[in-house]
């Protein structure tokens, strides 16, 4: 008995070491160039360049990590990168224009916005299924999850309106009007707010989700000495202790640092150029930007609110995730 | 209130309240609910209209690739109202087109009467400029506003402009600014004029001159086309013209580029690779300043080119789009301002907050001192968008858009 348990940690130990001692991975998706590339959290460099489908965008774990999601628009698919070999190993149709994609923490459904269609689709990507189509507004965008998979936020570009959306019941049960052309849904991590950034209204809408489903608050950004056409709320970024909000101001070259409890814009970081998505690494010590026009990801020390490397990766990034 | 009840959930009233609400709505049904904002509201209407006229049987593209339309705007401002009421289904707020298109030879305010007969409460314009002035003129207009979706005259944005009256399709004057900040770009700055001999191309020609001061360009020469109407396939484009344009433009000074004014398509289409010397051509043929165009697809411009060719068969020209923003403007304010009250919506459409999504990657929105909307301009190829203006570096205290167009200063609109 004593000796099963002892080989049982051995095992065990044996096990948990390869986990141990891996840095961390940035996966960005490079939408011209039909790529991923792979970024070494301790060295910061690309170590790795992945084939995917055409017109790489948005990206997700798979619930149990072995598996990163990659939606390819103009393929129609989802790409699904094993995290071992580091290649597309199978690949699911996701009805027109695949852009951004979430995933289920419980069931093994993959929700995808269709720009096309006005619909998100839910795929279960086990059976390889069409689970249901969700009627939305017109161009459908960012999507969020909540952390207790209750509620999806589904984003309508054209009807500047943040859906949302009863998981069980599969369908939109409050619609609300956010600033113009809405593109990322972020919610809290204890799931009491949505936070719905919009690219032409260059606001980002604070959902209160425990009670209202309303608009509690309007965040707007106004960065000293750039065009204010060019200041474009894209991706958002919270950490889980409450403290800070990072958005991405897209041609404006600059990620918001804001307040999570007053909703306060603190600060104006620099980055690359058209910075797009935004990623925290495991422990929240590093946000990982993508810059569209400059090719590059931009490196923050979130506890200096610093921008401390520039990595220059594929064409057009757009998307990025850190395999924790 | 709100972080109260994010704290403690509900408390006895609240509970009680929310309770005896859900059994009315239970008990009475809620009308809208799934469809109204929460809450619940009858949906209100607002009808527009579109005034058209009917094509010219004489203009035709020159090239035989390029489709002869009748449905040119409409299509555009009847996508908009499908976009809208996409969103409006949700907010109680519905959109409803009428459409009038009059004949070449027939009344137009006999159309309008129409519209208005019908319920229009606004009217989206595809008529040419001395048909909207004789509606603007007209006494049944009332304080009705209207919304010039096509004609590019810059005299309807300066002494000829009109308290009621709102641009859509950008002035002659957007579209030389767009072309001459590229050319300044490119630093080709020694312009050949070559027009053709209509009302319009003279009035292409002017705006050019005010562009060309305006962003430091030399028009070293200009001269006339003498064009005469022939069909479109009677030319191939080399029969004669190969000899005949090298020759026309064969005592040119030293040029670097060849800028044509033809808004009719009768011969611009020609020029390029007939010149004399090895220039590009640019202008209404060639490299052109446009509002819209099939190759554009960036900025989420390929959903609105897809979203338009499903529903109308065929490619958004600049007019459709033109007419398109138009009924978005109205969309978007309605939307925000939640009411379809004429002042309200046009004061929201005229204030700091109205932002515009219009696939062109900065938000659009209108000059009050004129009431045009100010917007990025394509300058594109025939097969691929070359460059989007305004170029980098012109900048302006109020906006970059601003530096297409003539400013606020130099605008001799007074309403």
């Amino acid at each position: 008995m004593i000796r099963h348990i002892a080989l049982g940690l051995a095992v065990g130990a044996i096990a948990l070491m390869p986990v141990v001692a891996k840095a961390e991975r940035i996966f960005v998706s490079n939408e011209k160039d039909n790529t991923v590339s792979v970024i070494d959290g301790e060295s910061l460099e690309v170590v790795e360049t992945i084939d995917v489908g055409r017109r790489p965008r948005a990206m997700v774990l798979g619930p149990d990590g072995n598996e990163l999601f990659v939606a390819v628009g103009d393929d129609e698919a989802i790409d699904m990168i094993d995290l071992e070999t580091l290649e597309v190993v199978r690949s699911q149709s996701a009805g027109e224009d695949p852009e951004v994609i979430r995933v289920d923490s419980e069931r093994p459904y993959l929700y995808v916005s269709n720009e096309d269609d006005n619909i998100v689709s839910v795929i279960d990507y086990e059976q390889r299924t069409l689970v249901t189509e969700i009627p939305v507004g017109v161009e459908p965008e960012g999507l969020g999850i909540s952390p207790d998979g209750k509620w999806l936020i589904a984003t309508s570009e054209t009807s500047s309106m943040a859906h949302i959306i009863d998981l069980e019941a599969m369908e939109a049960v409050h619609h609300r009007l956010v600033g113009a052309r809405p593109r990322h849904v972020e919610f809290t991590h204890d799931g009491a707010e949505a936070w719905v950034s919009s690219e032409i209204g260059a606001t980002v809408s604070i959902l209160d989700m425990q009670d209202t489903y309303d608009i509690k608050h309007t965040i707007r950004f106004d960065v000293p000495g750039v065009p204010r056409e060019t200041v474009q709320a894209v991706g958002v970024a919270l950490t889980s202790d409450g403290r800070y909000g990072f958005v991405a101001l897209g041609p404006s070259n600059r990620v918001a640092v804001i307040d999570q409890q007053t909703y306060e814009v603190l600060d104006y970081l620099l980055t690359g150029q058209r910075v797009w998505h935004l990623a925290l690494n495991g422990d929240e010590s590093r946000l990982y930007t993508t810059n569209g026009v400059s090719g590059d990801v931009t490196v923050i020390d979130v506890d200096g609110l610093e921008a401390i490397r520039s990595i220059p990766v594929g064409r057009f990034p757009w998307g990025v995730v850190v395999e924790p | 209130m709100q972080r109260v009840a994010r704290e403690t959930g509900c408390d006895a009233v609240r509970c009680v309240s929310a309770l005896l609400l859900w059994t009315i709505v239970v008990l009475l049904g809620w009308p809208g609910l799934a469809s109204a904002q929460d809450s619940g509201q009858d949906s209100e209407t607002i009808t527009l209209g579109y005034l058209g006229m009917e094509r010219d049987e004489d203009l035709e593209p020159l090239s035989v690739l390029d489709p002869v339309l009748d449905d040119e705007g409409v299509q555009g401002a009847r996508l908009g109202v499908s976009d809208n009421n996409a969103a409006g289904q949700f907010l109680g707020q519905e959109f409803v087109l009428v459409e009038s298109i009059v004949a070449r030879d027939g009344d137009v305010l006999e159309g309008l009467h129409e519209l208005i007969d019908q319920g229009a409460g606004w009217v989206i314009s595809g008529l040419p400029r001395e048909e909207l002035e004789a509606v603007m003129a007209d006494a049944a207009l009332e304080d009705r506003m209207v919304f010039n979706a096509a004609a590019p005259d810059n005299a309807l944005r300066s002494e000829a402009c009109h308290p009621n009256l709102y641009h859509t399709t950008p002035s002659r004057r957007m579209l030389a600014d767009a072309l001459a900040q590229f050319l300044a770009y490119k630093k080709w700055d020694r312009w050949a004029l070559v027009y053709g001999n209509t009302d319009e191309d003279r009035l292409l020609v002017e705006a050019y001159r005010e562009a060309a001061t305006r962003f430091g360009h030399d028009i070293v020469t200009e001269k006339m086309w003498p064009h005469e109407p022939m069909a479109r396939r009677a030319e191939g484009g080399f029969h004669a013209i190969q000899r005949e344009i090298p020759v026309f433009v064969q005592e040119f000074p030293q040029y670097e580029v060849l800028v044509i004014a033809d808004e009719n398509d009768y011969f611009g289409e020609y020029f390029p690779y007939q010149t004399w010397l090895p220039r590009p051509v640019a202008g209404t043929q060639g490299l052109m300043p446009t509002a819209w165009h099939r190759a554009h697809e960036s900025w989420g411009a390929v959903q609105l080119q897809r979203r338009f060719e499903e529903f109308a068969g065929r490619r958004m020209t600049p007019k459709d789009f033109a007419a398109w923003l138009a009924v978005r403007s109205l969309g978007e304010a309605t939307a925000r301002t939640g009411s379809v009250a004429r002042d309200v919506v046009l004061d929201y459409m005229l204030s700091d907050e109205f932002q515009l999504a219009g696939y062109l990657g900065l938000p659009v929105s209108y000059r009050t001192w004129n009431h045009q909307l100010r917007q990025p301009i394509l300058v594109t190829g025939p097969r691929m968008v070359a460059s989007v203006s305004p170029q980098e570096g012109y900048l302006h205290p109020r906006s970059p858009l601003d530096s297409l167009g003539a400013d606020e200063g130099e605008s001799s609109c007074r309403f």
